[in-house]
């Protein structure tokens, strides 16, 4: 690396082309890999013949759609030769700035491939995949983009799971003592707000390593929600605490009437819609305002930003608060927009795996978004593999954020843009 | 305030003491320990219902209840921690051997719960000495504890002078590769060992989940259990039921000595403090960073694992479901209180392990929850983290030299 920061120019801009050539080219085999795999692996894979079928409505909608039944050999065979394509045309030219979005067509194409095959003789609800998968989408995605806010500004933020636990215990008993679903959704956005301050003030003011500060909230939230869990909300005389309620389902006028989309994407509780309000807002906010363009400088160049005027500190206080009150928001959900009350350790490393959606997402709300949807099919997938025609361990489907989220930092599919003063505390000087 | 500041030609002995001493490390961790049992403290008043009650009386009387309960925990904890006196003595006196052994019983289940945080916490701050933070020793103790249970009932034939010691070694080799591969990562690609490791724990979690439900699972069972490890692999315990102290205790000391020996006696561990304390310098006299960071990784992973492998071998005997809760996070903890050298870790485990041991017995007692435990771990480790918020509080010196608790390698790699 030390080559490349040298400032001789030819040998930097062509070491930098041999980086991307062997980076294209790596995706290109990856492409070409899913394209055999599909065929050898899948399609030959078959009983001639093999049915698929899938059913269209989810488990309980009133907008019915027909089962989706073809035959599973020649649906994959098809996959296999776009896939192929794709591979050689990457190989050969690249597809240049498209190549993520190209990447996400083939993961989809290549697990609709793999449905196909897992279902083939048999029958699976994928509509009912596809609904829990956006709703598990939800915690992940607001979390990624807790990080984003944070990482965004220069500070790591790896204490994601400890503000969501704390908000949920939170909002769960303001909701129950106040019997009103927003108020207990306020006080957890503040609750996360909170350790948001608590973390800032010791990573920014005092500038204990990042990491530490995060572990330290980390381990007193889950010491003090678990604490006062089990001396109140568990109790027996205590119960009035732990009945928060739950957010409703919402049918989105019209739009829910549509076949197979409508049951998917707009039967929900509040949390799907801001899960998705949420990410366009931030898309918009970072990179289209001021305000944005100030908060990623501050994240990439400290130094630089101070220089033009910008607050550093305040900036990264600002950012690490707001984030916190994301992540505040995203606990909420697993209190009143899933499980109704709160139980102890509740969020169970989901904070842990919006850290690996955003870094999976690029740091980018939208990339985040894309990554929360892929870990919560393989989440809603590990649910159901017990129903699927081929043995598949529901732990090894489990494993894929993680293992994709490994790949991803260890750029074997291109090269992550973390923030280039990600974890480093700023020095005035 | 200060009497002798104006007069500081002529300091006397005690003087000068008390200024080193207020400045040096010690008073900021026993002033931390201190605050954070204080605040505990104060946090189980507030949560209990008879104090409010007692305050509705008169405020001296809300006072004085709070003060009752906050020492009744504290009584509770350390006589769970290290055995009632009473009972002890009235044991003694009656010579029974098992009513002794039942009366002392809280002090060695005490070491037992210390075993594994002297080696987790050895494993954390060994990678803290070469800058690198090994988020993932929980991942690595759960991958010590399956090679070392596996070791423990599917080799058979061995007499326990070496069953044991090869089972310890797998359970190491099982840790040594979940390190190995964040430290691989690193140098290879720059991948942060923070991010990698804790993916890597989550990997052995669900790796664990599907060996314990399949291929290791024990047939006997309907829930996901691993068989019992053969006799010849138990760790001895050295007293008779219920004491279950094992020989784990002294192989764990025996970890400190040889940490402490590698990293500071030897050239290789010079070698690895240098890149832990100046990765640029270390490049420049010769010293090779990747691979260093690589041994490093693989002897933190080691480490966790023996903490795994001492579990299965010498409590549990087999493996069962979330075996380990917590001791990842608490090992980080405990070696940023022994301030990453093998002795302080020594102490802090020892501290956190009757701390914890005391808790059980204390949530059962006077019924406050064991989770109290993991609230002293974070305010004390705030506070040793922060050594400013301490030097505020108690108004003591500035140190004479910047501290970093830890340096850690940037996070950029």
């Amino acid at each position: 690396m030390t080559t490349l920061s040298k400032p001789a120019a030819t040998p930097v801009s062509k070491g930098i082309r041999n980086l991307e050539r062997r980076r294209r080219i790596i995706m290109g085999v990856i492409f070409l890999a899913a394209s055999l795999f599909t065929y050898f692996d899948f399609s030959l894979n078959l009983k001639p013949g093999a049915i698929t079928r899938f059913i269209m409505t989810p488990g309980g909608s009133s907008t019915i759609s027909p089962d989706w039944v073809f035959p599973a050999s020649p649906y994959l065979n098809v996959i296999a030769a776009v896939l192929g394509l794709l591979g050689a045309f990457q190989i050969v030219r690249g597809f240049g700035k498209r190549t993520y979005g190209i990447l996400a067509l083939v993961a989809v194409l290549f697990i609709f491939g793999f449905l196909t095959w897992a279902t083939a003789g048999g029958q699976t609800n994928l509509a009912g995949l596809l609904r829990v998968m956006v709703v598990r989408a939800v915690p992940l995605t607001l979390g990624a983009l807790s990080g984003i806010l944070c990482e965004r500004s220069g500070v790591v933020n790896i204490g994601i799971e400890c503000m969501m636990l704390t908000a949920a215990f939170v909002s769960t008993v303001f909701a129950s003592l106040s019997h009103n679903l927003w108020i207990g959704m306020l006080s957890g956005v503040l609750a996360g707000g909170f350790m948001g301050v608590i973390h800032a003030i010791l990573s920014i003011k005092y500038k204990i390593n990042q990491i530490i500060s995060g572990t330290v909230i980390n381990i007193f939230a889950t010491g003090i929600t678990s604490y006062l869990s089990s001396k109140f909300l568990q109790k027996v005389n205590y119960q009035f605490l732990n009945e928060p309620g739950l957010f409703p389902q919402i049918q989105v006028p019209g739009l829910s009437k549509i076949p197979f989309i409508g049951p998917i994407l707009f039967h929900h509780n509040i949390y799907v819609f801001a899960m998705i309000f949420f990410v366009l807002l931030l898309t918009f906010l970072l990179y289209k305002t001021r305000w944005g363009l100030r908060l990623r400088s501050v994240g990439e160049h400290p130094k630089a930003a101070d220089t033009l005027g910008i607050n550093v500190f305040r900036t990264r206080y600002m950012a690490v608060i707001l984030g916190g009150m994301m992540a505040g928001f995203a606990g909420t959900y697993f209190s009143l927009g899933s499980s109704g009350r709160f139980d102890e350790v509740m969020t169970a490393g989901r904070g842990f795996i919006g850290l690996a959606a955003m870094i999976f997402g690029n740091w980018n709300p939208v990339g985040a978004m894309g990554a929360g949807l892929l870990f919560g099919f393989f989440d809603s997938l590990s649910v159901k593999a017990s129903l699927l025609q081929v043995p598949l361990p529901s732990e090894f489907l489990g494993m894929v954020p993680y293992l994709a989220t490994i790949i991803v930092l260890a750029g074997v599919v291109g090269h992550g843009q973390m923030p280039a003063a990600d974890g480093e505390p700023y020095e005035k000087e | 305030m200060n009497p002798e500041k104006p007069q500081a030609t002529k300091k006397n002995g005690l003087a000068i003491f008390w200024e080193e001493f207020s400045r040096s490390n010690f008073l900021i961790i026993f002033l931390a320990i201190v605050t954070g049992i204080i605040l505990g403290g104060v946090l189980v008043a507030a949560t209990t219902t008879e104090v409010y009650a007692a305050f509705k009386v008169s405020f001296w009387a809300g006072l004085k209840s709070a003060f009752v309960t906050a020492g009744n925990t504290y009584v509770a904890l350390l006589t769970g921690a290290i055995g009632s006196p009473e009972k002890i003595k009235l044991a003694f006196q009656s010579g029974d051997a098992l009513a002794i052994r039942r009366a002392i019983n809280p002090f060695f289940e005490s070491l037992v719960q210390t075993t594994p945080y002297v080696f987790a916490g050895l494993a954390v701050a060994l990678g803290f000495r070469v800058g690198l933070f090994n988020i993932g020793a929980e991942g690595q103790i759960f991958m010590g504890a399956i090679t070392g249970v596996w070791a423990g009932y599917a080799i058979h034939g061995l007499p326990p002078i070496i069953h044991i010691p090869v089972a310890l070694l797998f359970g190491a080799l099982g840790g040594a590769i979940w390190g190995f591969v964040p430290g691989f990562l690193k140098t290879k690609t720059g991948a942060h060992e923070v991010i990698t490791t804790i993916m890597m724990n989550y990997i052995a979690f669900r790796l664990s989940d599907w060996l314990l439900k399949g291929p290791m699972a024990d047939p006997n069972e309907y829930t996901p259990k691993t068989p019992w490890i053969l006799e010849s692999a138990q760790l001895p315990q050295l007293f008779g039921s219920p004491i279950r102290f094992h020989i784990g205790f002294f192989v764990a000391l025996l970890m400190v000595v040889l940490v402490y020996i590698f990293l500071f006696k030897t050239t290789w561990g010079f070698q690895l403090r240098m890149v832990g304390s100046n990765m640029n310098a270390a490049r420049y006299a010769g010293v090779k960073v990747a691979s260093s960071t690589i041994i490093a990784m693989v002897l933190s992973g080691a480490l966790a694992g023996l903490a795994g492998a001492n579990e299965v071998l010498g409590v549990n005997h087999r493996l069962i479901p979330a075996f380990s809760s917590g001791y990842g996070f608490d090992s980080i903890a405990l070696a940023l209180l022994g301030k990453s050298h093998p002795v302080g870790v020594l102490l802090s485990a020892l501290l956190f392990g009757f701390l914890r041991n005391g808790a059980r017995s204390m949530q059962l007692s006077v019924g406050v929850p064991i989770d109290i435990v993991s609230i002293l771990q974070a305010l004390i480790l705030a506070f040793i983290a922060a050594p400013a918020i301490i030097r505020t509080i108690y108004r003591l010196k500035q140190p004479k030299h910047t501290e970093d608790i830890v340096s850690l390698q940037s996070w950029k790699g």
